[in-house]
């Protein structure tokens, strides 16, 4: 069922008159069998990786506590009795059986996602390998479908677990209550990815009818499909066009490419997660933000704290700090010091740590090797720029640029433009093709095309660009006014037929300029994907 | 909250919903298309709500009954009162619900059904469709009829609400879209098109051969159905396989055809092979070299049809009816109009 459906309106509509219909205290059961109904609606046989995710889980949690639980109530009770050494012997004994039941779900669950998302791309690498070394057998793909949204649920699942594990949030006791939890359906199929203490503030909670915060959460949903439909669904006609004609469409088709994909992604993306939390709102549920404006970052590591912030942290909390502090990287550590000096070897284990987590941020964005290439080049670029702070500090100083708007103009537009060409190897999805089609750039002397028309004939007509040229206005104006605070709630205080106006006018937009229906293809979110 | 504060958001509500829903309003109409002045095909099926319901004789079936058979010419030689429920590309069960939701409203004594859309036994294309399925009247019979016709892209919410399907026309819209408005125009004669253009029949194709020349189990069903509706409400059916000589009517299709009737005592005329009787002549009765007939076509078979209908099935001659031979003369005099100003139109294309 995609967001953009009719079906899902229509299914929103009944659960909010159900939801709101019901006593508070029954609220969140609806919700989990709405959320698992959305599920089904994807298949049926999907939602068994969704269970077999959510009860793993819920059972490893469940036993930690349980060990943590077991060790508490002895150590309350024979404290007075044991050494030192013996409550650390304990303490420890009780660590490395929680740490055994961690692995095993971390292993289970993993290996599920493993399963269903790489076992192909291993395949496609291991025939490589053996036509590369001339072998006669091929091995066969697997016929596996990619359950909706399983990096997603997976991810959210694992960080209570480790969050349990590390003793910040106490196991839930209700599998169904949990259950809920991994199978919100507003972020099931996109994220954002919620850790547990976020979420469980206001998941399971009565919510009664509140007129301004449903109206609330139903305008940001609009404005997510304005995203959606307006703008990144139209432009998603021209950069198929140039992608799928790569080889006609090179040099400063490239660069078109770069920043329609630039405009497509963002207004997918965040139009989707607008819609997940906007949905989320309107039902009493806060789901925290996934975006802060990334465009406006002046690097590509403020960029990365504003872009799918969720994944971000993620990532950092549970791939970065974790391989940073483990006993292989601090021997290193130790070993890089001595033999390296203590500069570089302060360094060589962040910049292995950092090289795991973009390492796993590829992978996990897609099983192919466009999407490794694509995480190591961020990492090469994060890494290259921290390496190069002091020679721009020293820059800085000598030309005193620092602070100064044009500069900072300057710094967004190059951050904007590196993070584009760094896409390419997502748009191409073929790593050869992605560098051939980026040396076009410099080679291929055809600038005029954004001049003489001919982007015209990608499918889009003068009136689409207008459209998308007015919606690209109206996003930065939105995003400049947000810096100051939230626009939703400046409207909210602006005389009624001028708030009428508006918001009619926003749906009014979606309605009739909105690409959906026949005659567009109907696309799902980029990120439904993973 | 005060009363006066709870009254004033009370009406604040009831307004904003009523610009809501008159804004929708207006816009639905303004996009979607009028079918007024051009593709008149889709203006065909609604003009029958207009009209008197005491018919004689129903046509249901495409194009090649709304081009073929003229009404006027059946009534002002048989005294026959008919209309031609007809649309571009009508599919068979769209004849079927279109027949359901017709004896609603009145039972003729006849109905003839042409055979061609035998040929498909799956939803076709979405803009025939729309021609077919918008102007019918809201009915179970125009649900189920959308049912059955929507192709694999087609959302049942689109015809509920046209404004969905039709959203992006504001950048296509034309004079029409202004000058009907909230009229329409009269686009047919009793559901025939006139045209008086010649364009004759030369090297008409053979048809393609086929992989397998059976009627569908689909196609097959909605003729029995519509058979044994007529059985049901006591109403003679008549097939007909009208003289368009493209597309290819083949003798594997004619042989099933004419079994079925045998088989269940329906008349069946093939006028691709009554040329003698019908007298049309292909290099001067079809204005689209052989797929449909012209005025002059559609005239001479209507004569011939007219007679077998009152000699085979006793049609009444109705023309003593003194306010329906009134009706009849004002729809003569349109049709008579119609003609002369398309002999005009003609003698200025070729002057």
């Amino acid at each position: 069922m995609l967001f953009t459906s009719y079906e899902f309106i229509g299914f929103l509509l009944l659960l909010f008159l159900l939801y709101y219909l019901l006593p508070g205290r029954h609220q969140w059961k609806l919700l989990l069998g709405a959320s698992w109904l959305f599920y089904l609606s994807a298949g049926p046989g999907m939602i068994l990786y969704l269970l077999a995710v959510t009860a793993a889980v819920y059972l490893a949690a469940r036993r930690i506590g349980a060990i943590g639980a077991a060790h508490s109530a002895y150590m309350a009770q024979h404290r007075a009795e044991l050494s030192r050494e013996e409550r650390r012997a304990l303490k420890d004994a009780a660590k490395k059986r929680q740490r055994r039941v961690l692995l095993a779900a971390l292993l289970l669950d993993l290996g599920i996602l493993a399963v269903v998302k790489y076992t192909n791309f291993a395949i496609s690498n291991l025939n490589s390998l053996l036509h590369l070394f001339r072998g006669k057998g091929q091995l066969s793909l697997w016929n596996i479908a990619l359950p909706m949204g399983i990096s997603f649920y997976t991810f959210q699942a694992l960080s209570y677990l480790i969050d349990v594990y590390r003793g910040v949030v106490e196991p839930e006791r209700d599998f169904f209550r949990f259950a809920l939890f991994t199978s919100f359906f507003p972020q099931l199929v996109q994220g954002p990815i919620s850790r547990y203490k976020d979420l469980s503030e206001t998941l399971w909670g009565e919510h009664p009818f509140h007129g301004p915060t449903v109206a609330r959460g139903l305008q940001r949903v609009l404005w997510g499909y304005f995203k959606k439909l307006v703008i990144a669904d139209r432009m998603l006609v021209a950069v198929n066009a140039l992608i799928r004609n790569s080889g006609q469409y090179t040099g400063a088709y490239v660069f078109a490419g770069m920043l329609f994909y630039a405009l497509e992604l963002y207004a997918d993306f965040t139009g989707g997660i607008d819609v997940t939390i906007g949905v989320a709102e309107a039902l009493g549920i806060r789901v925290r933000e996934n975006f802060l404006r990334p465009y406006f970052s002046k690097s590509i590591k403020e960029y990365w704290r504003r872009w799918h912030i969720s994944m971000g942290t993620w990532f950092t909390d549970y791939v970065f700090y974790p391989v940073s502090v483990c006993k292989p990287m601090l021997r290193l550590n130790k070993f890089a010091r001595a033999h390296l000096g203590e500069k570089l070897g302060k360094r060589l284990p962040v910049y292995l740590s950092s090289f795991a987590v973009w390492l796993a941020t590829g992978i996990w964005h897609g099983a192919s090797w466009n999407f490794v290439a694509w995480g190591l080049g961020n990492w090469a670029v994060i890494m290259l720029s921290q390496e190069l702070e002091p020679l721009y500090g020293r820059f800085h100083r000598r030309f005193q640029v620092a602070g100064k708007s044009w500069f900072k103009l300057f710094q967004v537009v190059r951050t904007v433009l590196l993070m584009s060409a760094l896409r390419l190897f997502d748009c191409y999805r073929d790593v050869p093709l992605t560098f051939r089609m980026f040396g076009s750039l410099f080679t291929v002397r055809n600038w005029a095309v954004f001049f003489d028309g001919s982007l015209l004939n990608l499918g889009l007509a003068p009136m689409d660009f207008t459209i998308l040229g007015l919606g690209l206005l109206l996003l930065t104006g939105v995003s400049l006014l947000q810096r100051k605070g939230s626009v939703r709630d400046r409207i909210a205080v602006l005389p009624y037929p001028l708030r009428f106006v508006l918001w009619f006018g926003l749906f009014l937009a979606v309605l009739l300029m909105g690409a959906y229906g026949i005659g567009y293809d109907e696309s799902q979110f980029i990120y439904n994907q993973f | 909250m005060t009363g006066e504060k709870r009254k004033s958001r009370r009406l604040r509500v009831l307004l904003s919903a009523a610009v809501v829903l008159l804004s929708l309003g207006f816009l639905q109409r303004l996009l979607s298309p009028k079918y007024s002045t051009e593709l008149i095909e889709g203006g065909l099926i609604r003009e029958y709500y207009g009209e008197e319901k005491d018919h004689d004789l129903i046509f249901i079936g495409d194009c090649e009954v709304y081009e073929n058979f003229s009404p006027k010419v059946l009534w002002e030689e048989y005294g026959i009162n008919s209309y031609i429920r007809g649309s571009a590309q009508q599919l068979i069960w769209q004849s079927y619900y279109l027949l359901e939701d017709t004896l609603r409203y009145e039972t003729p004594d006849a109905v003839v059904f042409n055979v061609l859309a035998m040929q498909y036994n799956e939803p076709q294309r979405e803009a025939y469709n729309r021609m077919t399925l918008e102007g019918m009247r809201w009915s179970g019979s125009k649900v189920r009829s959308i049912l059955a016709s929507m192709t694999e892209e087609e959302h049942f919410l689109d015809y509920v609400f046209p404004l969905l399907r039709y959203h992006s026309r504001w950048s296509q819209l034309k004079a029409e879209d202004a000058a009907y408005l909230l009229k329409t125009r009269p686009v047919s004669h009793n559901g025939y098109t006139m045209r008086l253009d010649v364009r004759p029949a030369e090297n008409v194709p053979e048809g393609r051969i086929l992989p397998d020349y059976r009627f569908g189990d689909r196609a097959w069903s909605y003729l029995e159905k519509i058979r044994l509706l007529c059985q049901e409400k006591g109403v003679e059916l008549v097939l007909v396989k009208a003289p368009s000589l493209y597309p290819y009517w083949y003798p594997q299709w004619e042989e099933q055809i004419e079994d079925y009737a045998r088989e269940n005592g329906l008349l069946y005329l093939n006028f691709l092979e009554m040329g003698e009787e019908t007298g049309i002549d292909y290099s001067r009765d079809t204005y689209d070299a052989g797929l449909h007939l012209n005025l002059y076509g559609a005239e001479k078979l209507s004569r011939c049809f007219g007679r077998i209908l009152q000699e085979q099935l006793g049609l009444e001659d109705r023309r003593g009816e003194a306010a329906l031979a009134a009706r009849w003369q004002e729809k003569c005099a349109a049709y008579e109009a119609d003609k002369q100003a398309w002999l005009a139109s003609l003698s200025e294309e070729n002057a």
